[in-house]
């Protein structure tokens, strides 16, 4: 990917707070990243680091009340998203920009044929006749290579297995040609074996359309495959960013470092005890003052109770947020 | 642990079926029937883990409810400890729960929400009279100790604790009866990765601290590569594959087998572009109705004539390897 491309979408200084009846939850802080056009970036974190409320505050997807976007900016397409109004941003969303969930039975409608629901963005937001809509559907199963297409179109969410629900969700995400495809734990749901089918899909559809596409997920061995960048989220902030092999040969933060060892894996070298991070994850009640991994950290000293961390510049296109310098093996700035 | 063959299996399974009818039609009549399990026969030694893996619908969560009879077994035999579970009298069972206990996927349904962690863990205690409540307690304690819970949090509600503690509540209520055989169902499956590791790890630790002997019910196969002596790899209500861990993972044979371990994802970008994937095609056909032959001939890359005519026979092909192919048939 050229480096001096400008990015699709630029999000600067995130911050999204739940107000609950037990307190505020403060869900993510402070989160800034961009994509490129044509780039796969990976979201890595466990769950309740963030990482979908952040996607989903980018393009309003969130209830307010309860949700409360506090600032930000969400550059797209020369315009702030967080600014303009909610038709506009209805436009965007299913527009340029696609959607894609874990779940693709609980996401598509039980109701309606899956033709029907293919249809609707067609309809709505490019402004097509039902007899264009039904031709453009039909290329969109067979782009996403449901066989059958023709007769398909008319079957309903429950007559499609699994894997298939999640080729009709993508292409329905595809539906308006996005610049953006974001995909929230899209294999998750799925077996190995159907999870290996969509990505090798995802892969050649990115080949042939050229979306920047953001993928989110806790397995480190899918995005170890498909992304070129990654961002590693944990307590509602980014920890580290950097380029896939860079992050995996080269890690950090301790967060990263101590992730990469407690994943096992099925070809090589068979450990004999698995590495563990001790503890929970944070409770995020209060925007944070002092680093939200330091109680599971091995490296913690007394700065970390201090002052929360900020992302600084490892190498060109990697950053991490700790006040350690593994490069040193001692405090930044010391 | 290492795979012994002097050791004397604690559980026998042999050709377990367990058919689950479907009704339909205007008088809700018998129609047909899901063969959730059919026909599968292995053992497990005393001190052993068995791997049990297979995709979502193969039948691996039915077989671990069967062998602790929590179903009426439409045929076969099962025998933990010597003792036949799948003809027992409901009193003959009662005696033998303690023998056997499970650990659920989903800590949460699998905790009553109106029970504190001591109840929900002194329960087995009560319904089996084992000892006086002073007793009781004690032994509640002593079990949260072994887990890992903090001795503070015996008067807490499940919705108190986070997934993983979650968990260790399930597993001390497991242990509370000693038992000797622990189905674990997909015990790590609804947790975060960095939580899975300390689930694993204590689960380790008290079968060498206890000897137990589990069945592993999973679809990781990389977690099941990490704690289970042997594995079975099962298809369609059938097992595929069963072999010692390292063979199997060094080097399967069934062309399933092959296929699964290929799909799973390296977490190594370098290695990870190296790996070989076989994608299968399609998807695992309807247990109502599997297909004629080998359950595995429509998905299969190196189908024959003869996979759509006769089913394979499950049999040794090397020593301690186990494969249903006709692949390796008459070798």
């Amino acid at each position: 990917m050229p480096d001096g491309a400008l990015p699709v979408l630029d999000v600067k200084d995130l911050k999204t707070v739940f107000k609950t009846r037990s307190g505020e939850v403060h869900a993510v802080n402070s989160v800034s990243f961009d994509v490129k056009p044509g780039e796969l970036l990976g979201v890595v974190g466990e769950s309740g680091s963030g990482k979908s409320v952040t996607m989903m505050s980018l393009i309003g997807l969130l209830p307010s009340p309860p949700a409360d976007v506090k600032q930000g900016e969400v550059l797209f397409d020369g315009q702030d998203l967080l600014k303009i109004n909610a038709r506009d941003l209805r436009h965007v969303r299913g527009g340029k920009i696609g959607f894609v969930f874990q779940d693709p039975m609980t996401s598509l409608n039980p109701v309606f044929n899956v033709g029907y629901q293919l249809m609707e963005p067609l309809r709505l937001h490019m402004g097509m006749t039902k007899a264009q809509a039904r031709i453009r559907a039909k290329e969109l199963l067979e782009l996403v290579g449901i066989p059958d297409a023709e007769r398909r179109l008319k079957d309903f969410p429950h007559q499609f297995s699994g894997g298939m629900r999640q080729r009709v969700m993508i292409a329905i995400a595809l539906a308006c040609d996005p610049q953006v495809l974001i995909a929230d734990e899209p294999t998750t749901a799925l077996d190995v074996t159907i999870q290996a089918q969509i990505i090798e899909l995802i892969k050649e559809l990115r080949e042939k359309l050229g979306m920047a596409i953001i993928w989110i997920t806790h397995d480190l061995g899918v995005i170890a495959g498909i992304a070129d960048r990654v961002m590693v989220m944990y307590g509602g902030q980014v920890v580290e960013q950097a380029p896939v092999r860079e992050l995996f040969t080269n890690p950090q933060h301790p967060y990263t470092r101590a992730l990469l060892q407690t994943i096992p894996s099925v070809r090589g070298a068979r450990a004999e005890k698995l590495n563990v991070i001790e503890g929970q994850p944070p409770i995020l009640g209060a925007a944070p003052a002092a680093c939200p991994f330091r109680d599971r950290c091995a490296y913690r000293f007394d700065r970390c109770d201090r002052e929360n961390p900020l992302r600084r510049d490892v190498s060109p296109h990697h950053d991490a947020a700790c006040h350690y310098d593994f490069t040193k093996g001692g405090a930044h700035g010391v | 642990m290492a795979f012994d063959g002097a050791r004397k299996p604690l559980v026998a399974v042999d050709d377990l079926k367990m058919h689950f009818p479907i009704y339909g039609g205007l008088l809700r009549r018998r129609v047909g029937e899901v063969k959730a399990v059919d026909g599968i026969s292995f053992e497990i030694m005393e001190g052993e883990t068995l791997g049990l893996v297979g995709e979502s619908g193969c039948g691996k969560s039915t077989v671990g409810r069967a062998l602790l009879r929590l179903y009426e077994l439409t045929g076969g035999t099962v025998k933990i400890d010597d003792y036949d579970i799948a003809h027992a009298s409901p009193e003959e069972l009662r005696k033998m729960r303690p023998t056997m206990q499970m650990i659920f996927q989903d800590p949460q349904a699998s905790l009553n929400p109106r029970m504190t962690v001591a109840d929900i863990i002194g329960e087995p205690l009560r319904e089996h009279q084992k000892g006086s409540a002073l007793e009781r307690e004690d032994r509640v304690l002593e079990l949260m100790d072994q887990v890992g819970l903090n001795r503070d949090f015996a008067n807490r509600y499940p919705h108190e604790f986070s997934g993983g503690q979650r968990q260790r509540i399930g597993i001390a209520r497991a242990l509370a009866l000693n038992p000797k055989f622990i189905v674990c169902d997909e015990p790590i499956a609804a947790l975060d990765v960095s939580i899975q590791a300390q689930v694993v790890n204590l689960l380790e630790e008290l079968q060498d601290r206890l000897g137990l002997t589990y069945l592993f019910i999973s679809h990781d196969l990389s977690m099941v590569r990490h704690i289970a002596d042997r594995v079975a790899v099962m298809y369609l209500g059938r097992i595929a594959e069963l072999a010692p861990r390292d063979d199997l993972y060094a080097e399967p044979l069934h062309p399933y087998t092959q296929a699964l371990l290929s799909a799973v994802p390296e977490p190594d970008p370098s290695l990870e572009s190296k790996v070989e994937r076989i994608i299968l095609r399609g998807d695992v056909p309807s247990p109502s109705n599997p297909p004629k032959g080998c359950n595995f001939c429509t998905r299969c890359p190196l189908v024959m004539d003869i996979c759509t005519k006769r089913e394979p026979q499950f049999q040794e092909v090397r020593p301690g390897r186990f494969v249903a192919c006709h692949l390796f048939e008459n070798t």
